[in-house]
């Protein structure tokens, strides 16, 4: 038999790939056979993921998806795609009263911004192929309130709303949206932006199954949206985090 | 920086307590209003105010507010 979640003879563009969660999606999906297009702004770390990746004439963009010029001159490379991940992203620790307006246009830039217009200029220049699939990398705080999340919760919290409306205009075509929100992963992400290590190893420990996820934990299911077993899920949001 | 003028941005970050109570010899962990919420206030008002970074393991380890000052002076 034929392995059901195999991603052969499809082409994924996936953005954030240069560290964290977007660069395990990376190579696992490259791993399960897929064409892969990773972008984010730093070349360097892009070459690195593409040397961990399954060759499969995989390549790299490098493009700052603030910048409107950049997403248009990466979505005129792009081939017609069977599937994309929107894994870009950056966190934000600040209590209520310390918000900025900066830290808010960098937080909604990034989080939720870049990917709505990535998203319209896919559209718009028709890249994207009958029956593919999109998937929104959330987070489980857009739906769990806590302490100094406000902005990043609610930047997760828009893509979710906008995933679903999107769901529905592209549906008539069989393209499916979804998203995961995970929980408290280990990257860069949540070490770099406010709690120290040792304020999440006792948070860590709240957790269920004991401990915060991997972006091992996460590739897979990203994988399985991807694939055709999940052509009947759209307008789905996976909540994924150890039981919290 | 000034010792004075930390304590009163100190004590800022404490919404109910007396902020006169608060002064350099003050074990500030054995306040009422003491928690995650002022520690996450500490250390982005050392961030905006002085432009330093300051984890909340760091915070616990200092007694008094001075402790924390001088903790602050030496980064």
């Amino acid at each position: 038999m034929e392995n059901p979640i195999s991603l052969s003879r499809k082409t994924i563009l996936i953005t954030g790939a240069s560290s964290g969660i977007g660069k395990c999606i990376a190579i696992m999906t490259s791993k399960m056979e897929a064409k892969v297009i990773i972008t984010a702004r730093r070349e360097e770390m892009l070459k690195e993921t593409l040397v961990e990746m399954h060759d499969n004439e995989n390549s790299y963009v490098v493009a700052d998806l603030s910048m409107q010029e950049d997403i248009d001159t990466l979505v005129d490379q792009l081939p017609k795609l069977d599937g994309i991940v929107h894994c870009a992203g950056v966190g934000s620790r600040q209590l209520c009263k310390f918000v900025t307006r900066e830290e808010l246009d960098r937080v909604i830039g990034a989080n939720f911004i870049a990917p709505v217009m990535l998203q319209t200029a896919i559209l718009a220049k028709k890249k994207i192929n009958k029956g593919g699939s999109i998937v929104f990398i959330a987070s489980h705080g857009a739906a769990v309130p806590t302490v100094a999340n406000s902005i990043y919760s609610a930047s997760k919290a828009a893509i979710i709303s906008y995933a679903n409306c999107l769901a529905l205009e592209v549906a008539q075509r069989e393209i499916r949206v979804n998203c995961i929100s995970p929980g408290m992963v280990w990257t860069d992400l949540i070490v770099r932006d406010g709690l120290d290590e040792e304020t999440l190893k006792e948070n860590e420990k709240t957790y269920p199954l004991g401990r915060y996820g991997k972006p091992e934990d996460i590739a897979p299911l990203v994988v399985y949206l991807l694939s055709d077993v999940s052509q009947w899920m759209t307008t789905t949001n996976i909540k994924i985090s150890g039981g919290n | 920086m000034d010792l004075q003028e930390f304590i009163i941005n100190f004590a800022y970050q404490f919404e109910d307590a007396d902020s006169s109570e608060i002064k350099a010899e003050t074990e500030f962990k054995e306040l009422d209003e003491w928690g995650s919420l002022t520690t996450l206030g500490v250390i982005a008002m050392v961030k905006t105010e002085y432009e330093k970074t300051v984890t909340g393991a760091e915070i616990r380890s200092c007694t008094t507010v001075e402790d924390l000052f001088h903790l602050l002076e030496k980064k």
